[in-house]
């Protein structure tokens, strides 16, 4: 049953096999999209006409690759804009909230921590229709009541942001916070001792310590931002993300380019993945 | 408990006060004041019930309602029971030295984004999909078979795209667990089915309970496999949200929608966490 406890062979060997199962249920998909990404087809499915780059690279009447086609580059930039912004603004406003709710104590705390949290249990949808609902009201407020038109109040890139960031702070806050747990106070009170004021005791010892922290959950915060979808459809403006561009071309006009877009994303996740693993077990 | 607050105490609780009062607070209560108002005949707004009053006079709304939320419990159950075996295999049974590179496998489909996944699922369901030519090249069936589109499809893409997020907090309640316990209970004579029942479901229900919580959370507020892989006999709830804002320019129906989706989420989640005895503080740890 465990390690320690010999078993039947029979268990254990269709133990392995429903392992072996989930693991091919679970990259069954990947695999997919990776290999038709070099069908030499018009059609994003089988069968296999033979090995292409076409679209990667080409550029004719019939087909046009990932690299030659605008619309969809800008949608990546976009989305790579769109990563960096929210994941600056919730890795600073997520680690003040960790730092906030372990160390000081005031009234309401759990009331706050409570409101730092939902963005956990709300549905990506109600946070997205919710906040277009209140921005766009503001605006028109705005322009009734003073003659003043934000264009981030409407849907528009930061808009998108601003929806992103309000639950990619949550997750900024726990991982930051699962870290600062680990934190022995004393190095805090010694340097408070010794006269260094509150601010300088964050800045110059409580950050250097949970830097590793606050790293990954700066990367944490990006790659929520690049995949999200569910908040961000009611957000966009004009310029669309990468998920909201893919979507619509899921649902309209699907050809193999989407399956060179999610190849190179799977490509990239994988390469990045291997890159941690390996560093982490050299650390060891 | 009365002292002089420092400087530094404010300039920590501003930001997060902003954040939380501006994006999470007054967004909300704002959903939940518009799902009242109501365009009367002549054009001015009114506080009415009309937007709640037409969600339960018309049918597709509250069964595709009910749908959802029975849908959301039973994939979260399906979740549960397909990833808990892995979960014990990868902390208690597997070698060390291989259960790390077998978590990191589970990790990537999560990063690399749930619209990719699903995709990848839409092609592989499809009728000239892969499994309707290994079928059919196997010799199995004579003709592709349908499963885009369905039900079926819907719920592997809703399954997919959430289990994994189930198996990381029961594998660290699984870690804590002493392998002597099962060890004791084994050398007394207990069978795997009493270890299974007696010890470690009890000692990993706050990992279940946490992970299950997650897992009912992205599918009741999922978009994505519903309208991909579901199509037009497999409604969401989301998808009426969706409809109401971006086809029909309903807002303040669409506000009542809303409201219901977040008080059917909060409400099934609550019941979760009171028949667990666990806290929603420690489901985000």
């Amino acid at each position: 049953m465990i390690r320690t406890l010999p078993c039947s062979p029979l268990y254990i060997n269709g133990y392995r096999l429903y392992i072996l199962l989930f693991y091919v249920f679970l990259i069954m998909p990947l695999v997919t999209i990776c290999v038709l990404a070099f069908n030499d087809s018009n059609f994003i499915a089988l069968p296999w006409n033979g090995f292409s780059t076409d679209w990667f690279f080409a550029n004719t009447n019939e087909r046009l690759g990932l690299f030659k086609d605008t619309d969809l580059m800008l949608s990546v930039w976009t989305s790579l804009k769109t990563g960096f912004c929210v994941a600056l603004l919730s890795t600073i406003v997520g680690t003040i909230a960790a730092l906030l709710f372990e160390e000081e104590q005031f009234r309401l705390k759990g009331l706050l921590y409570f409101l730092a949290l939902a963005p956990l249990v709300i549905p990506g949808v109600v946070l997205g229709i919710s906040i277009l609902l209140s921005s766009t009201y503001a605006g028109m407020y705005m322009e009734d009541h003073f003659g003043l038109s934000f264009e981030f109040l409407g849907p528009s890139f930061w808009l998108v942001v601003i929806g992103q960031f309000s639950f990619g702070a949550t997750y900024v806050m726990l991982l930051v916070g699962a870290r600062l747990k680990k934190f022995d106070r004393v190095l805090e009170e010694a340097a408070l001792s010794l006269r260094a004021t509150k601010l300088e005791v964050i800045r110059l010892i409580t950050i250097p310590f949970l830097k590793p922290a606050i790293l990954g959950a700066f990367v944490v915060a990006f790659l929520i931002s690049f995949s999200n979808f569910n908040t961000t459809i009611f957000l966009v403006g004009s310029d669309p993300t990468l998920p909201v561009d893919l979507y619509s071309r899921i649902k309209f006009s699907s050809t193999p380019v989407l399956n060179a877009v999610s190849f190179m994303i799977v490509g990239f996740i994988s390469f990045a993945a291997m890159i941690s693993f390996v560093m982490n077990r050299n650390k060891k | 408990m009365k002292k002089k607050r420092s400087s530094t105490f404010y300039l920590l609780m501003a930001p997060v006060l902003l954040w939380l009062i501006l994006l999470i607070v007054i967004p909300h209560l704002d959903m939940f004041f518009r799902s009242f108002r109501f365009e009367s005949d002549n054009g001015a707004m009114v506080f009415s019930l009309n937007n709640y009053l037409s969600f339960f006079e018309d049918q597709i709304y509250w069964l595709t309602f009910v749908k959802t939320a029975l849908y959301s419990i039973g994939v979260t159950f399906l979740a549960f029971v397909v990833t808990f075996p892995v979960a014990f295999y990868l902390t208690k049974v597997v070698a060390k030295k291989y259960s790390s590179f077998m978590v990191l496998l589970l990790l990537i489909p999560i990063w690399i984004g749930e619209l990719v996944t699903i995709y990848g699922w839409m092609i592989l369901l499809s009728d000239n999909g892969v499994i309707n030519n290994f079928l059919v090249g196997v010799g199995l069936i004579d003709s592709p078979i349908v499963m885009l589109y369905t039900n079926f499809s819907m719920t592997i893409g809703l399954l997919y795209m959430s289990m994994l997020f189930m198996i990381i907090p029961m594998m660290s309640a699984l870690e804590s667990l002493d392998d002597s316990l099962i060890e004791a209970a084994s050398d007394l004579g207990a069978s795997k089915w009493t270890i299974f029942r007696q010890i470690i479901i009890p000692y990993t229900t706050p990992g279940i309970a946490s992970g299950g919580i997650i897992v009912f959370m992205l599918v009741i507020g999922d978009y994505v496999a519903p309208n991909i892989l579901g199509g037009k006999s497999s409604l969401w709830f989301t998808e009426q949200i969706y409809n109401k804002f971006l086809a029909t320019f309903n807002w303040n129906e669409g506000a009542a929608f809303g409201f219901l989706l977040l008080m059917l989420s909060s409400g099934i989640i609550w019941l979760a966490l009171r028949l667990t005895g666990q806290k929603l503080e420690k489901v985000g740890s």
